[in-house]
């Protein structure tokens, strides 16, 4: 048990500093390091001290500093045993030391919470997006996203149940990119079979562990022969491992078509990562916006939570009418994760319980209710509930 | 470098100019001739539909049907035969039914093939939502202007090791020029009062960036237009909540596939989306972007209404806006009805009986 867990702190320091220098190769290195592949998946840290778990907090921009202080108000109020420890990034300088910091604080924590890092895309195309910075170095290489219509919110479509796994890594966004010749760019987007397998594991086993019948591999393999052509190939490797799960395909356009049309046809999907910016966005607006959807982003060794479509909400900040529902979602979904699954029922209940009454919508769902009213209301429920609460 | 931004303003006027006017040498008579490629599965059907109804509406079209099933030429490269190429170059506008692509023919897409012999580098879909035609989205009234060349559709993919494919996206300032040009032409032309780039430059620096850049250029020349910049998820997060917001989209390739495939969502799918492809020289390719639908071909259950959307661009392309107008009328009221309509439009008519009633419209407009 104590070398094993040795081993496990020991890969949690060489990863982070090696990851981002060495590539692929420390992904290899790494593994050789830890415990068996058999482990469930999101093995969560162990409590550290007291039963009592320390939590990463990174703000962000935007919305991100108001929605977290709300997370931090209900569990305190419900007396949740996890501490956050805060680390600011401040995205308007050129320097990385910042979300080094944060990405070492994850490391120690394992766990975090984060709002949307704000990419100011008029600085220099060598400072790049520290959220991504943020997912590569961890390697949370799955983001996972369950789309599901709540009663309470008026929308087109009814009865949507969509699970959208999300290659976060590589594809598109390994933001590598060149000026070949003047006025011409070419930015390189990179499909492996290591992280196409990883992330078609992922899917099958999450749906067959959440029971679900089918899953749809996006993509474009019809244009791109190769790239997209090794991550369907993957898929179906995978997918002939689970034969009580379907697999079918889908290319990305026709997928988009469908889902405004016919959204009920999809169960989940997985796809790499710029389809995946996509398709789960047009999902988040089928079921209401970004305002109710939670997003989780799997590592091996770590797990980072924070809203599903990652908007930062500058047009609403400050103004006390930004909908919590997401982040308090995600922040149910973290709970889940550290194993406190009580607590991430109970605030989980009263987020849905407030969803129903229209009357306390924000103004993203059409309505005039203010982000203070709807957690004192979620505040509220929970105290009814009789469990041990602080007080108001 | 005054002289440059000078020449490139000239050119572009003569440009924008060449998109207004039709072409002056296929004028004779107040008819203007059109190439027509029926295609393949209902392509042919359809087509006789839209000349029928063309005819109805005496438009001043005279059709040139051609075939571009792929030939190997002189060098062993596969080209569309001359004699389409000659007449699309003589007409220069042209209206294509559904085409195949064969599997192991050999030969590259047909609709490859044609866009890179006529630089087809502009994708215009206007994507307005049809009134008796429910789908869960109304009033949708938007237009979605893809650069068609290059981007992530280079084509250029390599395996740098086994295992690990990259695949590469390629932005040019020449092509961003010219698609936000086009697209900024375009709305002038059509009194729309916005248009919206959509990239992904937080991610894509440099490469959605310089499209961005390009973008923001060519705005300064038409600051009667309004312009803005909106991230590509923000785009389909809002869309699918209120597609009323959006005006004039322009974007690189491979958002443009997608999103204009989404927009062809909102109305009623591919069976009614018109759309248009812009090359340079003047040349303008009008299609349906539906299959072939080789289960229903020859059986006169067809819906010819892309094709028919997509011939009212061209008219109005060519400036002949009356006739366009009569016959999108007619179309539209046809739909609204709902007494004769095909199959896929909730209706057990026939194509035949559709386009009849159409033409019965368009007689009685006169």
């Amino acid at each position: 048990m104590a070398a094993h867990s040795a081993a496990l702190s020991f890969s949690k320091i060489i990863n982070p500093l090696w990851g981002r220098h060495l590539g692929n190769t420390v992904k290899v290195f790494g593994t050789t390091l830890t415990s068996n592949r058999n482990k469930t998946f999101n093995c969560p840290p162990p409590a550290k001290y007291g039963g009592r778990h320390t939590v990463t907090l990174i703000p962000g921009d935007g919305i991100g500093p108001e929605l977290l202080n709300h997370v931090r108000e209900v569990f305190r109020f419900s007396c949740v045993p996890v501490d956050f420890e805060v680390v600011n990034v401040n995205s308007a300088l050129e320097a990385e030391d910042d979300i080094n910091n944060a990405i070492t604080a994850i490391c120690r924590n394992g766990v975090a919470l984060k709002g949307n890092i704000e990419t100011n895309h008029t600085m220099p195309p060598s400072v790049k997006s520290r959220n991504n910075l943020l997912r590569t170095s961890l390697d949370l290489y799955a983001n996972v996203m369950h789309c599901q219509s709540l009663p309470g919110v008026q929308t087109r479509h009814k009865n949507i149940d969509i699970m959208i796994i999300r290659e976060n890594t590589e594809g598109e966004y390994s933001s590598l990119e060149h000026e070949s010749v003047s006025g011409v760019v070419e930015s390189l987007k990179i499909i492996t079979r290591n992280n196409s397998l990883r992330i078609a594991e992922y899917a099958f086993q999450l749906a067959r562990e959440k029971g679900r019948r089918r899953v749809t591999a996006v993509h474009k393999a019809n244009i791109m022969k190769l790239a997209d052509g090794l991550f369907l190939q993957c898929c179906r490797e995978v997918a002939s491992g689970f034969p009580d799960i379907t697999f079918d395909s889908m290319i990305v356009d026709n997928t988009t078509m469908q889902l405004v049309s016919k959204p009920h046809q999809f169960d989940v999907m997985v796809m790499p990562n710029l389809y995946g910016n996509v398709v789960s966005n047009v999902c988040a607006g089928l079921v209401g916006g970004p305002g109710l959807v939670p997003g989780a982003n799997y590592g091996r060794d770590y797990a980072v939570f924070e809203t599903a479509t990652r908007n930062t909400g500058k047009s609403v900040a400050g103004k006390n009418i930004a909908n919590p529902t997401a982040m308090l979602l995600a922040s149910c979904m973290m709970l889940d994760h550290l194993k406190l699954y009580d607590y991430a029922s109970l605030i989980r209940n009263a987020v849905l319980t407030t969803m129903n009454e229209t009357r306390l919508h924000t103004a993203d769902l059409g309505g005039q209710g203010t982000t203070s009213e709807v957690v004192q209301s979620i505040m509220r429920i929970i105290q009814s509930k009789g469990q041990l609460t602080a007080e108001f | 470098m005054v002289a440059g931004s000078v020449l490139r303003s000239l050119v572009s006027q003569v440009m924008g100019g060449a998109l207004r006017r039709p072409a002056l040498s296929s004028f004779s008579r107040g008819m203007q001739t059109v190439t027509l490629i029926p295609g393949d599965g209902i392509g042919p059907e359809i087509s006789a539909a839209v000349v029928k109804i063309f005819e109805a509406a005496k438009a001043p079209i005279r059709w040139e049907e051609r075939n571009v099933t792929a030939i190997k030429g002189p060098g062993g490269r596969w080209m569309i035969p001359p004699d389409a190429k000659e007449s699309m170059d003589r007409s220069k506008i042209g209206l294509k039914g559904p085409l195949k692509t064969p599997i192991a023919a050999g030969h590259p897409s047909m609709n490859l093939l044609l866009r890179k012999t006529f630089d087809l580098y502009a994708n215009v879909r206007p994507c307005v939502s049809i009134e008796g035609y429910k789908t869960p989205y109304t009033d949708v009234d938007l237009v979605t202007i893809r650069e068609n060349t290059e981007g992530e559709y280079s084509g250029i993919e390599h395996v740098i090791v086994d295992g690990v494919v990259q695949s590469i996206k390629l932005i040019t300032e020449n092509a961003s020029r010219r698609i936000a040009e086009y697209a900024f032409e375009y709305a002038r032309n059509n009194q729309r009062s916005s248009v919206t780039a959509v990239h992904k430059a937080n991610i894509m620096r440099m490469s959605d960036g310089l499209f961005l850049r390009k973008c923001r250029e060519v705005a300064e020349d038409y600051k009667d237009i309004k312009f803005t910049e909106i991230y590509l998820d923000t785009v389909c997060l809002n869309m699918v909540q209120d597609p009323t917001q959006f005006d004039i989209l322009v974007m690189p390739n491979l958002y443009g596939d997608i999103l204009s495939d989404l927009c062809a969502g909102l109305i009623g799918g591919l069976g009614v989306t018109p759309s248009g492809n812009i090359g340079a020289n003047g040349v303008a390719i009008f299609e349906s972007v539906h299959g072939t639908a080789p289960d229903i071909a020859g059986m006169d259950l067809a819906n010819p209404t892309a094709l028919l959307l997509s011939a009212v661009m061209m008219l109005r392309h060519m400036g002949l806006h009356e006739h366009a107008s009569k016959i999108q009328t007619a179309c539209f009221d046809t739909i609204k009805e709902k007494k004769v309509l095909t199959k896929d439009l909730g209706g057990s008519s026939k194509c035949s009986e559709f386009t009849a009633e159409i033409c019965r419209r368009v007689q009685d407009l006169d």
